[in-house]
């Protein structure tokens, strides 16, 4: 797959020397957290000099293809827009590289998540960090903890809610075993009980068929199944955090890539700052229409 | 006097008394068989290398304790449903019975839908009979049909257990025999009466055994309606284990249905005993 690359000869020269001053800052500012975090090749220097980049002082960033809303706008990460664009920008920024300084790629993600050489530095594509895909790859700290969402269809007295007190006179349906099912219970707390489902595929079925008038479920999977599962299908908001672990997504790196520490403490600092909350609430919430529900 | 009234000979007495040492030995072997059997059981289970994580995955009291309440309700939700569905495969599965006995060529529509229905419903899984009623019947989008998983679920399992135990009573129709009829006949009686009067009841008294077998098995089965959102005991525990990762809850619903069925299964060894004292008249 042939991938954007933006800039001219002339402002990538500009680019790169840019680039090299926002490293020698970058390099100077996170010193104190590199007693810490022990990284033998570089010292601990994570700025577009030193990270060993697949090509020289350029960030190579993957993505699958096609990138949907809410995580890429126009299924084009270069523009900067949907959370995991904005994120990928954030992260590079919090590395010391410009936004003309990065190249995205396009990689599937199956294949992205298989053992071997990467052709990416690193791939934003709502990886769930877990065990067994830790052995075959690298996971940077979690930029993104899935939390739970109410989704419905048009047609449900559901839809109108705006507050969770709206939702507990009616029938909320979860999957058995789920963090989703305790957030019906704890957050929602409906006056029947929840309606527990074998799979979130009855559950979908029941919703559809008018059985049960919403559903909860994670909130990355609520976009995939209000855009490509249901018809008529809407978000009625996330449900505040009950402090369960939901999944959390990393970004995925080569096995034992060198850049890993550096990526993950650039994500620490970016979750330290505020900066994630924001773009999650920017794009997670505001603009895809998911508003937290009180 | 008699010598009928001179009491058991000296013969008998031996007799009676050997039997009762023989009944005694016996007795005392099976008790210490049993014992010895529990004892190895008991040791081999508790010196298995896994048991200490067993029995804290499994035997958790204080688990045990805390899903005592929501297993109890959803064991109510099951005795509900196994109430109104037994009811219910009685008489379809009877009303069934009767369809495929029927003789003469004019009823041949009606045998044929009966030996359809039971061939169909006999076949399909119950899990898949739960799913295509419980989500199928709504999807339609009728009016006035029910949505609720407690009435679908119900539904499901009244269809194909009626099926069973239609073949049950008709084994019973058909084992009583054509004399019993002919006889009927022969005194004036229709053929409905016949049936009411002479047929039925001793086809439902051979019969009487295994359909409380299908009735126990019908107690464990209605916790499959679970799948269609109804909380009963076997969902509950489940809701408990997701929360826990502690099996205890089903253990604990296992051990409920168990004394679910105790009284179902001593009524149909005490049925079956009747009726064979009273069918073999003291052969035994």
């Amino acid at each position: 797959m042939r991938t954007t690359t933006r800039p001219s000869a002339a402002t990538a020269t500009a680019a790169g020397l840019a680039a090299l001053l926002v490293a020698a800052l970058a390099a100077c500012a996170p010193a104190e957290d590199t007693g810490t975090a022990t990284t033998p090749t570089d010292g601990g220097d994570c700025g577009p000099a030193n990270l060993q980049t697949i090509e020289d002082s350029t960030l190579t960033i993957a993505t699958d293809q096609p990138a949907y809303e809410p995580w890429m706008v126009d299924d084009d990460p270069t523009n900067g827009q949907g959370f995991e664009a904005a994120v990928a920008y954030a992260v590079a920024a919090q590395l010391g590289y410009a936004d003309d300084a990065i190249t995205w790629t396009r990689v599937p993600f199956n294949a992205a998540i298989q053992p071997g050489p990467k052709t990416f530095d690193f791939d934003i594509n709502q990886f769930t960090i877990n065990a067994k895909r830790a052995k075959a790859v690298d996971f940077s700290s979690p930029y993104y903890t899935a939390v739970q969402a109410v989704v419905t269809t048009g047609s449900s007295p559901a839809a109108a809610a705006t507050t969770i007190a709206e939702l507990k006179a009616l029938t909320i349906g979860a999957q058995v075993a789920t963090t989703s099912l305790d957030a019906v219970t704890e957050v929602i707390a409906p006056d029947g009980g929840p309606s527990v489902f074998n799979t979130n595929d009855d559950a979908k079925l029941a919703l559809e068929n008018g059985q049960v008038d919403a559903i909860v479920v994670d909130l990355p999977t609520a976009f995939f199944i209000t855009a490509a599962e249901l018809t008529d299908g809407v978000i009625v908001g996330q449900l505040p955090d009950t402090g369960t672990e939901g999944d959390q997504f990393g970004l995925l790196l080569d096995k034992d890539s060198p850049l890993t520490d550096c990526v993950s403490s650039a994500v620490d600092a970016l979750v330290k700052d505020g900066t994630l909350a924001a773009l999650e609430q920017e794009w997670l919430a505001d603009v895809a229409d998911a508003p937290v529900l009180e | 006097m008699s010598v009928l009234d001179a009491g058991p000979s000296t013969v008998e007495l031996d007799r009676r008394a050997y039997r009762r040492s023989r009944a005694r030995r016996s007795t005392l072997g099976a008790l210490a068989s049993t014992l010895v059997f529990a004892l190895v059981a008991y040791l081999t289970i508790t010196n298995a290398p896994g048991w200490p994580r067993v029995r804290t995955t499994f035997f958790d009291l204080d688990i045990a304790r805390q899903s005592l309440r929501p297993v109890l309700a959803g064991l109510w939700v099951n005795l509900q449903v196994l109430v109104i569905g037994a009811v219910l495969v009685a008489v379809l599965g009877l009303g069934i019975a009767l369809l495929r006995t029927l003789r003469g060529p004019i009823f041949a529509p009606l045998r044929i839908v009966a030996t359809i229905y039971v061939d169909i419903f006999r076949g399909i899984p119950l899990i898949v009979v739960l799913y295509l009623v419980g989500f199928g019947v709504p999807a339609l989008r009728l009016e006035g049909v029910p949505t609720s998983g407690f009435v679908l679920g119900t539904a499901a399992v009244v269809l194909t257990y009626s099926a069973y135990v239609a073949e049950v009573f008709r084994a019973g129709i058909e084992s009583v025999h054509p004399s019993q009829v002919a006889a009927a006949r022969s005194l004036g009686l229709s053929h409905r009466q016949t049936t009411r009067l002479v047929v039925l009841p001793q086809a439902v008294r051979t019969v009487t055994p295994p359909l409380l077998n299908d009735f126990v098995a019908l107690q464990k089965d209605v916790g499959l309606i679970s799948v269609l959102t109804v909380t009963d005991a076997v969902r509950a525990s489940q809701i408990i284990v997701g929360q826990t990762f502690n099996f205890t809850p089903y253990v604990l619903a296992g051990l409920l249905f168990v004394l679910l069925a105790v009284p179902s299964a001593r009524l149909a060894d005490h049925l079956t005993v009747r009726a064979l004292r009273r069918q073999q008249g003291g052969g035994r």
